[in-house]
């Protein structure tokens, strides 16, 4: 068969069409967006932008100034909760990326386990997070966890690490064995081969499970919201939630936290976002 | 010197090494907890409570529309998307970062922002409606299918640009010859999507459903934040309703009772992403 060329007028209408997606992409995307905005741009507390509006009729600054200096009741102790908030969204990436990479370094490159038993640890699916909530905070007072940002952070690292021992040990495949195999042949241990073979090859792997188990920290609200107790320990993701009780409607108040809290992932995010498509890619089509 | 079959000796001891911390964490924060869960939810009285309940039952088939539609409908649009986005124009290309947005947006902010969209008569997308068009929008929380459907709809969009950034990447990893090959055939659109595209990304697309399907099943944000449940906890899935059962009820044998119900389901998904997750015993 020949390869027939396209015609000029199908190609404009593709052209056409496609413009269109990419508008209605837009809205989809950024609606949301706008209307945090929306509401966090208003200068008084109240209800005042359910009353049919879609711009700000009077765009203030007001409420990002009052959390930011703590000048409202809910967020009297904001820094301090963003503090606890960064805690536990780092060490949660940390954790998840040395666990992770040593448990697929061991499962990918050594096939320790071999098989599909070596997927096991995907089986922690198999009980979501939210279903294992309960038994949870039963059990971190046995561990003297109760009320303590490292049982989130344990419960961030159990969810976090099975997609990225999938993620790294199918990332793993695109890495020729033959650089094990020569590193052995000059008697590196195994120890050596992690850190001068593995770990720098796999940085965009390791970048992309990083990002994700950040954002899965910073989507995280249910155990903060039922293991943290003291004001101390709280964070910025249930502030957000408790606003819902206040009687006063400082919705304004309430987007802006949102937004302040929603800057940190979104910075790293494009930040490392050239490695991100690199890092999921699988050596799916590799041999 | 390949990787023995058997490791031998110091390497075995470091393989274990390397294991060991995961392992420990696997034992102590899943192994353990769902011990002791199906330990609290052993009672079968718990599960007649249950069933005798309406709604527990209505909470069943919320959960099972929540998760059959919303993962195989962003799945689908995530493969359809992620070949789009493949197309050589700046301004698909500069559209890229902007849709990925949602995913890098936190679930709370996004979430409370979609509650704020569409609540009373006023909400943003009712004002735009009756600004824009002049149309009375419905009252989204005050419908059981609307209700669910906004759950639905917040989930989609939270989720689709994660799905489609895994497919862009497998996508771009197809080598370029294959296309060329295909094209030479004179197998354009659909027929290239059907006989090139989709047998590669077959697999993956399994995996990913398999994997969305059990983490959508456990998601409690999107309908805590979202409808809250509303109207009248009409539109509560298994984890809402669980952990009303534990924490509003104060019966958290029943809570947890309500979610492990849904194990059966649960655990053969997860065996099936294990099997069908590719180990490559063999290196070619």
């Amino acid at each position: 068969m020949s390869v027939r060329p396209p015609s000029r007028l199908r190609r404009v209408l593709v052209d056409v069409a496609s413009v269109m997606l990419v508008v209605a992409l837009l809205i989809w995307s950024l609606t949301p967006v706008y209307n945090m905005l929306l509401i966090a741009l208003d200068p008084d507390e109240g209800d005042i932008e359910f009353e049919g509006l879609i711009w700000p009729a009077d765009p203030s600054l007001h409420s990002f100034h009052t959390v930011l200096t703590q000048g409202y009741g809910l967020v009297e102790d904001f820094w301090r909760q963003f503090g606890n908030s960064v805690f536990i969204g780092l060490a949660t990436m940390f954790l998840t990326v040395a666990i992770g990479s040593l448990a697929g370094f061991a499962l990918g490159r050594m096939r320790v386990i071999k098989g599909w038993l070596a997927n096991a640890p995907l089986l922690t699916y198999a009980v979501p997070a939210s279903f294992l909530v309960i038994p949870f905070y039963r059990l971190m007072a046995s561990y003297g966890l109760s009320n303590s940002l490292w049982a989130i952070v344990a419960a961030n690292v159990t969810f976090a690490a099975p997609y990225s021992i999938l993620i790294l040990q199918q990332y793993a495949t695109l890495i020729p064995m033959e650089l094990d195999e020569a590193a052995r042949v000059d008697g590196a241990s195994p120890a050596q081969m992690y850190r001068r073979v593995y770990l720098p090859l796999m940085t965009p792997a390791l970048t992309a499970v990083g990002t994700f188990a950040l954002l899965l920290a910073w989507n995280e609200y249910l155990y903060q919201y039922l293991l943290l107790s003291s004001t101390r320990n709280m964070t910025v993701a249930v502030t957000i939630a408790q606003f819902f009780n206040s009687d006063e409607a400082p919705w304004n108040y309430m987007m802006a936290t949102a937004i302040i809290y929603s800057v940190p992932p979104i910075a790293i995010f494009y930040a490392l976002r050239r490695y991100l498509a690199a890092g999921l890619t699988s050596g799916a089509f590799k041999g | 010197m390949p990787w023995p079959r058997h490791l031998h000796g110091s390497e075995f001891a470091w393989a274990l090494a390397f294991v060991v911390p995961y392992a420990a964490v696997f034992a102590a924060f899943v192994v353990y907890p769902v011990a002791y869960g199906l330990w609290m939810a052993s009672a079968p009285s718990l599960y007649r409570e249950l069933t005798a309940n309406p709604l527990y039952w209505r909470a069943v088939v919320n959960t099972a529309v929540y998760v059959g539609l919303g993962v195989n409908v962003q799945m689908f649009l995530a493969l359809l998307l992620s070949g789009f986005f493949m197309r050589r124009r700046w301004w698909i290309k500069a559209l890229l970062p902007v849709f990925m947005l949602p995913w890098a947006l936190p679930a709370i902010p996004a979430f409370v922002s979609f509650h704020w969209m569409l609540i009373g008569e006023e909400g943003f997308v009712n004002s735009v409606l009756s600004t824009l068009f002049g149309i009375q929008g419905p009252l989204w929380f005050n419908d059981r299918g609307l209700a669910l459907g906004s759950n639905i709809v917040a989930n989609i969009w939270k989720w689709l640009p994660f799905w489609t950034l895994t497919f862009f990447a497998a996508r771009t990893a197809i080598p370029q010859d294959i296309y060329e090959a295909a094209d030479m055939d004179g197998a354009g659109g659909f027929r290239r999507f059907a006989h090139v595209v989709f047998p590669l990304l077959g697999n993956l697309y399994l995996v990913c459903t398999l994997l969305s399907t059990l983490w959508t099943i456990g998601d409690f944000t999107t309908v805590s934040l979202v409808s809250e449940g509303a109207p009248a906890y009409s539109t509560d899935v298994l984890a809402t309703l669980g952990l009303h059962y534990a924490y509003d009820a104060a019966q958290p044998a029943l809570g947890v009772a309500t979610v492990m119900s849904a194990l059966p389901v649960l655990i053969p998904i997860a065996i099936i992403l294990m099997r069908v997750v590719r180990t490559r015993e063999v290196q070619l």
